[in-house]
């Protein structure tokens, strides 16, 4: 059957590549605060993308806000020349939304962990996906605990052996995108710390989105899980293994782009272009459809061949939902239009006064 | 017919009944009359903490207490002179509040052995002598009711439904008041419901009218206008006092103020308050949970707004970690904590002020911040009002500690004019005067940093709840500086004493030979006894904190020209620890933990106790 190829698009980017701001280029945003990460860590990597986009998405850099929780992931605002706090675990997304809903046209970005995301600020995380408050979270997933010294996060896989776990971990993992997808998340997207492309479009993409974006990135971890996604990451075995998917384009995969992916119903399989298949045979990506998108997103789980599938990088799913913060200034506006402009005294006074004289 | 109109200086009315009775709407409702006819009063409603308990029952006991009189009144009274008891279940549970002589109206149809059974009454209290030396008037609200209202299209579920207003007329009639004002409630509450008004209004009068035409009663009373001081009153409650105070010290400052909290009785009126007037910019956010309620605080006041949140105790301790942040972060924040009896849920409806030491310590590490208590329904208006501009004007959380007795008790109100508020000044910086690094821990002369929010060109910096360098804010793990650190934010939040007002007698001499020392929701018992016991010819006087972080700068020396400090609490004993470890006096504690106010008798009863020890 050939699957026709959505006609909706991406929007397009508000500021084009290579645009600068104000002649701003990475160094400005560059704080000289001394970076304090164990030398090799993917940390490094994401901090230097981010650096390096900052300068094209033509915001000011006095609007631009960068809030984190606490582990290694949330020195993060320490190293960029904006406005920033390094808040509390598991807690940024409420106090960005607490800062989003009072100052909306602030750029702000969220900076957390799998362990300060996940398990302590799940809940706020949940939350602030739910509400769409347009600004941008990035959870950098190493599936370990590192500031903590090594204990197993809510995203390791079953039977990691750590510290805290000699005999293995016992829990299922999350799957952060599939969290953020059930939360009614609005732009969900997979990237990683061994990919500046991918990761500099995966950032400017989350900016662009006009809601909450999750933003998933896949950050080594060396010293207590190194090589987590090497099999995503490594020359060797990425193009074996990752499936960059794009908006309209099927999805083909393989050192030769030999393999591809196919919806047989809503079951995906791996198929060899080889064998007689057509790239209109295969599964075209269709970011704006959230059924495909939550199999996308599961493909691993929903697996049911003896084949591997690959885990699919790239904008997994977007939608368009209204802001809380724009909704929350209407209804300020609505209230005007229907009282007038509130008058203090009148107030105070409230319905019923009466005079001693 | 005529009766006789006796003339009574305070009178104390408990309307109590199963909590669908409608009895929280008589009581306002009465309230709201005896506000507009001139008196001095305090209120006091009581109702349990489900919302439709079982019916019948004592913990399903939903009451209202009103004092009102012609000379000034500080507390909701101590005991009633007439009840009102919807069913047997009221009755039971507050009989022994009512004064000997006292005036009981009990509605017959709520005694029947249903009620009876459920309230544990073993015989009928109305025909056995267990109600002698009361003035008892039996009168079946419900038939009478559903007779004034036997053309009104409803059914009989729905007529019983008025019986309070039955009640209320009643009452009217005995306090010979009118009923304009209620009549005007009920044909605005319920304009789109004909029926219902109508029905509503009927029992009104023909509860107003059972009392004129009934040659049972043989006497009303009437009670004169209090001389009170001249000027334009309104009524208030606490909470929305609190929420008052908020927007007006928002408009003060000429700063957004937002909202952030989770619902939590007996917090959540300052939500409710608070939403309804969007029109003055407010943006409310019900977060999730109490953390995340703060932390959008947190989130706000970075953003350069004033940030608030509000609780109650258990909400206070899940938010002690943020609050924390607020102190290392040096923003302005308020906390509004209307306490609760506890520990844990403990009893949400009803009253306590154990959150002191909470709020004074209740946070890991050296985490000094202020703490301002309300002391009654209309002071909450100030303690916000001034929490806000110490928070602005230090760069500090603070605190402000009301409780359950306040938010909910009512009283008469001389409320301000916005144009005599004082001025509230922020410590923003705006533009850069030269090219050299923000340092946003440089202080001035108070220890005070600025403010540099976000959107400010060349201010950008980060901080966060790391220790941080003095003046750069850098991250910093040096002892020298972590010790330094922790003494200044210390000493800046003791320089706010200079910025307080003194502390005052308020009653009494500044000498003598007991202080009765209080704060919070104690005041209108501890200002009775004291007046009281003035009025005897005792040195007593009575002296009510607001400002407990820091405490005033002469409180320790007003203290010392006593002999004796006797500190009633609703607690264990808390502020009295505060006390005796600050001015190592021997002050004398005085608890009660049932969750209910301190009484005028039982006070008094202490103080002179602690008197006759003085010799």
């Amino acid at each position: 059957m050939k699957i026709k190829a959505p006609v909706k698009r991406p929007a397009k980017p508000s500021s084009g590549q290579g645009q600068e701001n104000g002649g701003l280029t990475s160094k400005n945003f560059v704080s000289g605060q001394e970076v304090r990460w164990c030398p090799g860590c993917g940390d490094y990597s994401i901090l230097k993308q981010m650096q390096t986009v900052l300068p094209q998405i033509g915001v000011d850099k006095k609007d631009i806000v960068f809030i984190s929780g606490i582990g290694c992931s949330s020195r993060f605002p320490y190293y960029l020349d904006t406005y920033g706090m390094h808040s509390i675990h598991g807690r940024a997304p409420a106090i960005a939304s607490g800062l989003k809903a009072t100052r909306p046209e602030l750029s702000v970005w969220i900076v957390t962990g799998d362990g300060d995301g996940l398990s302590i600020g799940g809940n706020h995380m949940a939350h602030a996906l739910r509400r769409n408050f347009d600004v941008n979270i990035m959870l950098f997933n190493n599936e370990i605990y590192g500031l903590t010294k090594g204990q197993y996060s809510p995203t390791s896989k079953m039977d990691t052996i750590t510290k805290s776990t000699p005999l293995g971990s016992l829990d299922h993992p999350f799957n952060p995108a599939a969290f953020a997808m059930g939360a009614d998340g609005t732009f969900i997207a997979r990237s990683m710390d061994r990919d500046p492309k991918h990761l500099q479009a995966m950032l400017k993409r989350s900016h662009e989105h006009k809601g909450t974006s999750f933003l998933e990135i896949y950050q080594n971890c060396n010293i207590f899980n190194d090589g987590a996604f090497f099999d995503f990451s490594e020359k060797d075995r990425k193009m074996h293994n990752a499936l960059f998917v794009e908006h309209g384009n099927p999805m083909v995969f393989g050192m030769e782009n030999e393999l591809g992916v196919r919806l047989d119903g809503t079951k995906p399989e791996v198929v060899k272009l080889s064998d007689g298949y057509a790239l209109d045979d295969l599964w075209i990506h269709d970011e704006y459809d959230a059924i495909k998108s939550n199999i996308l997103i599961r493909m691993e789980s929903l697996n049911t061949t003896d084949q591997d599938v690959p885990r699919p990088f790239g904008v997994l799913f977007s939608a368009q939902r209204s802001n809380y913060e724009v909704l929350l200034e209407q209804q300020i506006d609505f209230a005007i239009g229907q009282k007038g402009k509130g008058d203090l005294d009148a107030l105070i006074a409230g319905n019923e006064t009466w005079v001693i004289e | 017919m005529n009766n006789v109109i006796e003339e009574k200086q305070n009178v104390v009315v408990k309307f109590a009944g199963d909590s669908g009775d409608g009895m929280q709407l008589v009581g306002t409702q009465f309230t709201n009359n005896t506000a507009a006819v001139g008196h001095d009063l305090g209120t006091f409603p009581d109702f349990p903490a489900e919302i439709r308990a079982p019916q019948g029952t004592l913990p399903g006991v939903s009451g209202f207490q009103i004092h009102f009189g012609s000379t000034s009144v500080y507390t909701p009274g101590d005991s009633c002179d007439v009840l009102v008891a919807m069913n047997a279940a009221a009755l039971k549970s507050n009989l022994q509040n009512v004064q000997k002589g006292g005036i009981l109206i009990l509605n017959t149809s709520g005694f029947d052995t249903r009620n009876l059974k459920l309230s544990g009454y073993e015989t009928n209290p109305l025909n056995e002598g267990e109600l002698t030396g009361y003035l008892v008037y039996k009168i079946d609200i419900t038939k009478l009711t559903r007779e004034a209202l036997l053309d009104v299209e409803m059914g009989v579920r729905d007529k019983d439904r008025s019986k309070n207003m039955f009640v209320l007329g009643f009452i009217y009639w005995l306090y010979n008041r009118k009923p304009e004002n209620t009549i005007q409630f009920i044909e605005q509450k319920f304009k789109s419901k004909p029926e219902v008004k109508e029905a509503n209004i009927k029992a009104l009068k023909a509860g107003y009218n059972y009392g004129d035409i009934t040659e049972a009663f043989s006497s009303r009373f009437k009670v004169k206008p209090a001389k009170m001081a001249p000027g334009t009153y309104r009524g208030i409650t606490g909470n929305p006092a609190l929420a008052l105070g908020l927007i007006a010290a928002a408009q003060k400052s000429g700063l957004q103020l937002f909202y952030g909290t989770y619902p939590i009785t007996p917090a959540s009126d300052v939500l409710h308050e608070l939403a309804r007037h969007k029109n003055f910019g407010i943006k409310t956010f019900q977060a999730e949970d109490e953390i995340a309620a703060v932390c959008s605080a947190v989130g706000a006041a970075f953003g350069g707004n004033l940030g608030v949140t509000g609780t109650s105790g258990p909400g206070l301790a899940l938010k002690a970690e943020a609050m924390g942040l607020a102190v290392m972060l040096e923003l302005p924040l308020v906390i509004l904590n209307v306490q609760r009896a506890g520990p844990s849920t403990g009893l949400p409806t009803k009253t306590e002020q154990s959150d002191l030491l909470q709020a004074y310590y209740g946070r890991n590490g050296e985490c000094p911040m202020p703490i301002i208590a309300s002391s009654t329904p209309s002071s909450c208006f100030d303690a916000a009002f001034q929490a806000v501009k110490i928070a602005i004007e230090h760069m500090t959380p603070v605190i402000v500690l009301s409780d359950g007795y306040i938010a909910n008790g009512a009283e008469p109100w001389k409320f301000p004019k916005s144009a005599d508020l004082g001025e509230i000044n922020t410590k923003k910086v705006t533009s850069k005067e030269n090219e050299e690094k923000f340092m946003p821990y440089l202080r001035d002369e108070n220890l005070v940093r600025q403010w540099a929010v976000p959107g400010t060109e060349g201010f950008e910096h980060r901080i966060g709840g790391l220790e941080k360098d003095d003046i750069t804010g850098n991250v910093s793990y040096d002892p020298d500086n972590h010790q330094k650190m922790v003494k200044i934010r210390e000493a800046k939040i003791e320089k706010i004493a200079d910025f307080i007002p003194e502390q005052n007698v308020d009653s009494g001499k500044e000498k003598g030979k007991v202080l009765v020392l209080g704060w919070g929701s104690t005041f209108g018992a501890i200002k009775s006894a004291v007046v009281d016991l003035l009025s005897e010819g005792y040195e007593v006087a009575h002296a009510h904190v607001t400002y407990i972080k820091p405490f005033p700068k002469n409180l320790g020396k007003l203290m010392s020209q006593f002999d004796k400090v006797l500190i009633p609490e609703i607690n264990n004993g808390q502020l009295v620890r505060l006390i005796r470890d600050r001015y190592l006096i021997d002050a004398v504690p005085y608890n009660k933990i049932k969750g209910t106010p301190i009484t005028k008798l039982e006070l008094k009863e202490k103080i002179l106790e602690v008197y006759s020890e003085i010799g």
